[in-house]
């Protein structure tokens, strides 16, 4: 069986069995390190990728059941130039391991994607569900924070560029 | 994107050529160079081939005696640091840069890390016991100290001056008062070996003959440059562990017995042949694996896999429920020699008086972020495992062992991985693979699974303590009697051919299991009378248990410490004192103090505390307040090693749901010479989370055959709704003489899980005048404890 997937902008065909969860199609035929194994159990958030704008748990969605476009960890920065959460996750430097951070960031960016200026309320909320044994916590939260003022302040440059 | 984008260059060197490894070419071939040096002073020695030894196989161990296993410098006048450590996330590698580089006089910025990988770097024992910077930062500083005093001669003879006429920044070597005449690092051995040898009786007594520098000549240590690791983390592009592939790989899933101490009765191997990708079934004794050249399809047939299992007769352990019963009931294994001050036995007869509290903490498991994983190489007769082990030179030798062939057969290649923190010191995968690509003669990939991982992880031991205080008529404590019973026996090392978990279920058994530990208090109170005894017990079943204990970190520090403060708590509660002012009279009240000055530490580590906190001077508990949120502050203080931290928690106690929120921490912490002032404030900051775990969320559970806390529902975790709102890590310098040019570090990656536990105990009791004493304090206890209380 084959299916086709796009990733990252990119459209690609493999064969496997459709019933193959997205996480290993990801890691294992694309060659993508983003998106990891934590639990298979949609439960930590490790496997997180976008699609069609929704973080969704590439480990317990079937490769089969993709319908729209997958943006990956790689595929979050632009132009050679990393995405604001990104950038704002070496400025708080965040990461002890680092391992859940493909979680973390792509879950900030879908909740910033809906949301660009949530509550301390929101994040805790939006980010509850994704979890970090190193107990890098406050750092995201405070990361995101950063990424959120960073944001606005490029909107607000790319405004007044338009207007001038 | 990142500068470090990629693989590792030492995983690149390893993947371009199986035993060539651009590294050994490096040291072989320079081996041919006989670099003159007419150092004079030195023990300088030229050594013409280090390759030619007779050794059983490609991989000998590195020679910690010589200065080129530690330091290449290349042309550009860059080096590249060898060491024998790995990092599990607390940013040490950022920080050997910083101190190597001092001590050698090179940019840091042109300056990289290798570490853990066992055929190209010394054996420094990998991470653990937060010995970073102050154990394994020694022998590196000596050895740069030495590569600079040589370079430093090479440069007098290349320039014609004497070695006390130049001066060298940068890696490049200038005559004073001539800035026109210079020569760089680069240029004078770029590329090239020193061929200097060192001396020292083991690797941590390593050096030359050059003195290290004084802490105040030091420039990068104290400075917090961005750790080099996080952008590729964060951007996708490093290459973990669990991203190794290999051409012909296959994948392994384990099949785990279904209840403690199972036997293997058969495998009807027909479950599974017809599966798609189906390679092989391997088992021997207990042990299970299901081979598939996919990922998914070894997870879906071990899954399928059917086994036949025979129930051991009697039962492997108690219920978690039944587990302190059971503790404070059994025969101990092993007891530490009781430690006496004093007369107790008259202080408490002749107390004012005397209170008593029993302190039940449960297993906690490392449970990390992803299963123990590793993918081993047989290629040509030799073993390969790419693994990260925290350990990496006792997985080698645990695996040639387990194996039965010569070490040098044998390397680990170190790449980064979830967390540490012990577990990936003991993390069986290593010797699973390894045992498997024999087997199978293919490259095999193995990882355990969620329920696996979480089950039959190494676990810290549970304890059951007593401890029993006197107070005299002023409130003064004059007795204290301690009594710890830790649930230890049997305590797994580090990648023993005999304990690992593989080497249990095949049927091997080492002939005395190890004693394991029991903890006492470590505080330094004067406290005229005490006695201390801690005892080790066991659980009927030994071997082939999910309930093997191994060090987590901090190991015995958070339970010991937990009863000790907790119960300090309580005297001065008892004494109407202010639990701060009771701790501080204690630590005045001596005048003596150890060769590191703990006392005086301790004290300006307390002060330093309650001065970023702003602490309020009164006992506990404050007067209750009114409505549905209750608050307090409580605190605890501990010392690990050399290493002093005092926590205070502010929480929120919900008195409708139970639920507790620590809504700010502060933690000061004197751990001597501080590297890399960030990364040990956050390291502070996620010890202190983890511990607030394991306060919060985190018990072992089990029935009396298997565990059931299984997965992130049933075995719960502190999550962001959790997080403080405010954490404040001050870093203390308490030394009486602080800028003494030899100030030492101290671990820094343990000490603040300490006092956690006993903190948020001290606060919930500060904000509700309810003692909770058994951990952890999940919603559904504490709103039973306040009900009782009728709070």
């Amino acid at each position: 069986m084959s299916l086709t997937l796009t990733v990252n902008g990119k459209s690609h065909t493999v064969d496997v069995d459709p019933s193959t969860p997205l996480l290993y199609i990801l890691r294992n035929d694309l060659g993508l390190q983003g998106p990891r194994f934590g639990c298979g159990l949609g439960q930590c958030g490790a496997c997180t990728v976008i699609v069609n704008g929704v973080a969704t748990r590439s480990c317990i969605t079937p490769g089969s059941a993709v319908k729209g476009d997958i943006t990956t960890l790689e595929g979050i920065a632009k132009g050679g130039k990393l995405h604001p959460l990104q950038q704002a996750w070496i400025d708080e430097q965040v990461p002890q391991c680092g391992f859940c951070q493909n979680g973390q960031i792509m879950t900030a960016k879908a909740l910033l994607d809906k949301n660009p200026k949530p509550s301390d309320a929101q994040i805790r909320e939006g980010m509850n569900r994704t979890l970090c044994r190193c107990m890098s916590y406050y750092r995201v939260q405070a990361a995101i924070k950063l990424a959120v003022k960073v944001m606005a302040a490029q909107d607000a440059a790319a405004e007044k560029e338009v207007v001038a | 994107m990142s500068t470090f984008a990629g693989i590792p260059k030492h995983v690149e060197d390893v993947l371009q050529s199986v035993g060539t490894t651009s590294r050994r070419s490096l040291l072989k071939s320079a081996g041919l160079l006989v670099v003159s040096l007419a150092a004079g002073t030195g023990p300088i020695t030229t050594r013409a081939n280090a390759q030619t030894s007779a050794v059983a196989g490609p991989y000998p161990d590195i020679d910690f005696h010589q200065v080129d296993s530690w330091i290449v410098i290349h042309e550009d006048n860059s080096a590249t640091f060898y060491v024998g450590k790995t990092d599990c996330g607390q940013g040490t590698g950022t920080s050997f840069r910083q101190i190597m580089s001092d001590e050698l006089d090179v940019a840091y910025d042109k300056t990289t890390c290798i570490m853990g990988s066992t055929d190209i770097t010394v054996d420094q024992g990998g991470s653990g016991g937060s010995t970073a910077m102050e154990r394994d930062s020694w022998p590196m500083r000596r050895v740069a100290a030495e590569a600079r005093r040589v370079l430093l001669q090479m440069g007098s003879q290349r320039l014609g001056v004497p070695v006390d006429q130049l001066a060298v920044s940068e890696g490049v070597i200038t005559v004073k008062g001539d800035p026109t005449r210079t020569v760089t690092y680069g240029q004078l051995i770029g590329g090239k070996r020193f061929n200097v040898a060192l001396t020292g009786a083991d690797i941590n007594a390593t050096t030359g003959v050059a003195p290290v520098k004084p802490v105040q000549e030091l420039k990068n240590v104290g400075l917090s440059p961005q750790r080099y690791d996080i952008p590729p983390k964060v951007d996708g592009s490093l290459k973990w562990a669990v991203d190794m592939k290999l051409p012909g790989m296959v994948h392994a899933r384990n099949v785990k017995p279904p209840v403690a101490g199972a036997k293997l009765v058969s495998i009807d191997e027909s479950s599974v042949r017809g599966m798609p990708g189906f390679v092989k079934v391997v088992s021997k004794g207990n042990y299970v694996a299901v081979v598939c050249e996919r990922e998914e399809q070894a997870i879906n047939a071990a899954k399928m896999l059917k086994v036949n299992w025979e129930k051991p007769s009697a039962a492997p352990f108690p219920s978690s429920e039944n587990l302190f019963h059971y503790i404070r009931d059994a025969k101990p294994t092993s007891s530490l020699k009781p430690i006496v001050v004093g007369d107790p036995e008259t202080a408490f007869a002749d107390a004012a008086k005397v209170i008593e509290a029993d302190y039940d903490i449960p297993y906690q498991g490392h449970t990390a972020f992803s299963g123990a994983h590793a993918l081993a190489d047989p290629s040509n007769g030799l073993m390969t495992i790419y693994s990260n082990d925290m350990k990496s030179y006792g997985m080698r030798r645990g695996v040639a062992e387990f194996l039965g062939i010569p070490r040098e057969k044998v390397r680990v290649v170190w790449m980064e991985g979830p967390q540490g923190f012990g577990r990936t010191a003991a993390e069986d995968a290593g010797c699973e693979a390894a045992y498997l690509a024999k087997e199978i003669g293919r490259p095999v990939r193995v990882q355990w699974m969620r329920s696996e991982e979480t089950a039959w992880d190494t676990k810290a031991p549970a304890y059951a303590v007593t401890v029993k205080g006197a107070l005299d008529a002023a409130g003064n404590l004059v007795a204290l009697d301690y009594n710890a019973r830790a649930a230890d026996y049997n305590h797994v090392g580090y990648n023993e051919a005999d304990t690992v978990l593989i080497a249990q279920l095949m049927g091997i058994r080492r002939a005395k299991p190890a004693e394991g530990n029991a903890a006492v208090p470590s505080e330094m109170y004067a406290i005229p009378h005490r006695r201390m005894e801690a005892h080790v017990v066991s659980l009927p079943m030994v071997w082939e248990t999910p309930l093997r204990t191994g060090n987590l970190r901090d190991p015995n520090g958070e339970q010991s410490t937990f009863a000790s403060e907790s119960f300090i708590d309580e005297l001065a509660a008892a004494a109407k004192a202010d639990p701060m002012e009771f701790r501080m009279k204690m630590l005045t009240a001596g005048s003596d103090d150890d060769s590191v000055f703990r006392r005086a530490r301790s004290i300006a580590v307390l002060k330093a505390a309650a001065d970023a906190y702003g602490w309020d001077h009164r006992p506990s508990p404050k007067p209750r307040g009114a409505g549905e949120i209750l608050t307090g502050r409580g605190m605890a203080y501990a010392f690990r090693g050399q290493t002093i931290v005092a926590e205070i928690a502010e929480v929120e106690v919900n008195v409708r749901t139970g639920r507790v929120w620590v809504k700010r921490l502060v933690c000061a912490q004197d751990c001597g010479l501080v590297v890399n002032p960030r990364s040990t404030r956050h390291t502070a900051e996620c010890a202190m989370l983890h511990a607030l775990s394991r306060a919060l969320h985190e018990e072992v559970q089990f029935d009396n055959e298997r565990v059931t806390s299984v997965d992130w529902i049933s075995h719960p975790t502190l999550t962001h709704a959790d997080v403080p709102e405010q954490i404040d890590v001050v870093l203390v310098n308490g030394d009486p003489h602080p800028n003494r040019p030899d100030l030492r570090p101290f671990g820094a990656g343990e000490a603040a899980c300490k006092p956690m536990l006993p903190a948020v105990a001290n606060a919930i009791y500060d904000a509700t005048g309810v003692r909770l004493r058994r951990v952890p304090f999940r919603a559904p206890r504490v709103l039973a404890a306040l009900k009782t209380a009728k709070v």
